[in-house]
């Protein structure tokens, strides 16, 4: 029965990219963009991956949205016409072809006897009771076995965040025209009723985000889904509000500070394993107990991450609607 | 009193169920922007609630039915005023409720 | 019972996909966006409990949230295009 959910799931997912592909509007292309992330999101909770349905809920349908909305403010709205030619079609299809007949090799999904279930994934789901005890497989090998590449994942992320600002800068300060059009960065300031409610939940919604943040160890959570869950609530006061005031309650030096502090913290995690005995990254000997020397390590880092995710969330942000005057 | 329970839930699903596809159905078939807007508000509202408090019945008195009132709270607390939101937005843009399709400009 | 009531939501979040890819106006697709998100919801909290994994519904809480966002942001965009509009009319008269 489940089969049957996913493959409507699936089918509705290949309905949405040939509508997105299709369109010459760019504003549907977006909102077509946001259900293809809510499909998404609903075939990984079907396939039993419940960090990553949370990961695409948080970033793709509500911050992904919101990043291409201040994009398009800034440019029009249709797409310019390209008229490549018919010919490009024929080796796309060709080369697709030719990889869907490779996948056909590939183990059916789930299968015991597949060889990425016999080598190392035992290994990981016998070893996590013992070595790190905490109910979340996921993020024993997200933070503490495959440690190492949740740090290149964040580097990318500040990489991204810090292109972002190169390219776009931020124009507050001295740059800004002092005279605005009164509708211009007010955000939805006459529209009581959203901004009444949205005041009443920004407070629940960082709740949320910081209870998914320690919780990671126990259920679906961590540090990435945090980190977007609080964006998306400074998201929401910068929206309601305007650019302004969500700027007076976390500046823009804060949020740089948010960016490099994640990482550096990370780094400093790995380098005190370093200098108490261990290897780099090595969480076993942060404490007496190297079972909760890991539980330490990993708390430490999924907070570095949140908070690295969260500050270049609000910084590309930022530099997209500062850039949004008449 | 476990079957009580069962069958008061069940029902609540389906009728839930029922709601939620007749929400649907109209959203699709209704002729104009505002009238799509009352079948897909009225109907998600009251669809959300008796789904999760079918649910909640089943769940009995645990974490997960706390889980469950804030979901319901929080949509409760939101539907509406994106519903707002959306018809304000709208007929701030010049589209008047009562018309045709074809008479309020398509974008 | 679940299964009569996910199929239900299945079968609106079709339908109100063929109103987001098809709606005239552009707050049709905004509304069936909207739609979809509320049932996306309700699809996560149904299937969390078919799955007898209710510590899942944390998933269905950041969802309920993060809609919410999402169509305050449209609007928003929405408001700033038809204020330039206004101004550049009014620039040029």
């Amino acid at each position: 029965m489940m089969v049957l959910f996913s493959v409507f799931l699936l089918t509705l997912l290949v309905i949405t990219a040939i509508a997105i592909i299709r369109t010459t509007d760019l504003f549907v292309a977006v909102m077509l963009t946001g259900i293809f992330s809510l499909l998404m999101a609903s075939v990984f909770f079907i396939l039993d991956a419940a960090d990553v349905a949370l990961t695409e809920a948080a970033v793709g349908a509500g911050i992904s949205t919101v990043l291409f909305l201040g994009a398009l403010a800034l440019t029009g709205h249709n797409e310019r016409s390209l008229r490549p030619g018919r010919w490009l079609a024929v080796p796309v299809v060709v080369a697709a072809a030719l990889i869907v007949y490779a996948t056909f090799d590939n183990p059916r999904l789930g299968d015991p006897e597949a060889p990425v279930h016999q080598h190392v994934a035992p290994w990981y789901l016998e070893q996590t009771p013992e070595l790190i005890d905490i109910p979340n497989v996921v993020t024993a090998i997200l933070g503490s076995f495959r440690g190492y590449d949740t740090l290149g994942e964040v580097f990318v992320v500040l990489t991204a965040a810090i292109g972002v600002m190169m390219l776009l800068g931020t124009r507050h300060g001295s740059a800004a025209s002092p005279v605005r059009p009164a509708s211009a960065s007010n955000g939805l300031r006459h529209h009581l009723i959203p901004r009444v409610l949205g005041r009443l939940l920004i407070p629940f919604i960082v709740l949320f985000g910081l209870y998914v943040q320690f919780h990671g160890e126990y259920g679906p959570g961590g540090g990435f889904q945090a980190g977007a869950l609080v964006a998306a609530a400074i998201i929401l006061y910068a929206l309601l509000e305007g650019e302004g005031p969500a700027l007076t309650v976390v500046p823009l030096s804060t949020i740089a500070a948010m960016m490099a502090g994640g990482a550096l913290l990370y780094v400093l995690v790995g380098l005190a394993g370093i200098v108490l005995g261990g290897n780099f990254l090595d969480y076993s000997v942060l404490l007496s107990n190297p079972v909760s020397g890991q539980h330490l390590g990993i708390l430490l880092i999924e907070l570095g991450v949140g908070v690295t995710v969260c500050g270049c969330l609000l910084s590309i942000f930022h530099a997209f609607a500062a850039r949004d005057i008449h | 009193m476990a079957l009580v329970i069962d069958l008061l839930s069940w029902s609540l699903l389906s009728i839930g169920g029922i709601f939620i596809l007749i929400g649907g159905i109209g959203v699709l078939r209704l002729p104009e922007f505002y009238t799509r807007m009352h079948a897909a508000s009225l109907t998600d509202s009251m669809g959300t609630i008796l789904i999760l408090v079918g649910i909640m019945l089943q769940s009995g008195a645990s974490l997960a039915t706390i889980k469950l009132i804030a979901i319901l709270v929080f949509m409760l607390l939101t539907g509406p005023t994106a519903t707002y939101a959306l018809a304000n937005a709208a007929l701030l843009s010049g589209m008047k409720p009562g018309g045709s399709a074809a008479a309020n400009g398509e974008d | 019972m679940y299964y009569a009531a996910s199929i239900a939501i299945l079968v609106t979040m079709a339908l109100a996909l063929t109103r987001a890819m098809a709606g005239p106006s552009v707050y049709d697709r905004v509304l069936a966006v909207n739609m979809l998100g509320t049932k996306t919801v309700l699809l996560l909290s149904v299937i969390a409990f078919l799955y007898g994994r209710p510590d899942f519904l944390d998933l269905a809480l950041a969802y309920a949230l993060i809609n919410f966002i999402g169509v305050l942001a449209v609007l928003k965009f929405f408001q700033n295009a038809a204020a330039r509009s206004a101004v550049n009319k009014s620039a040029e008269n």
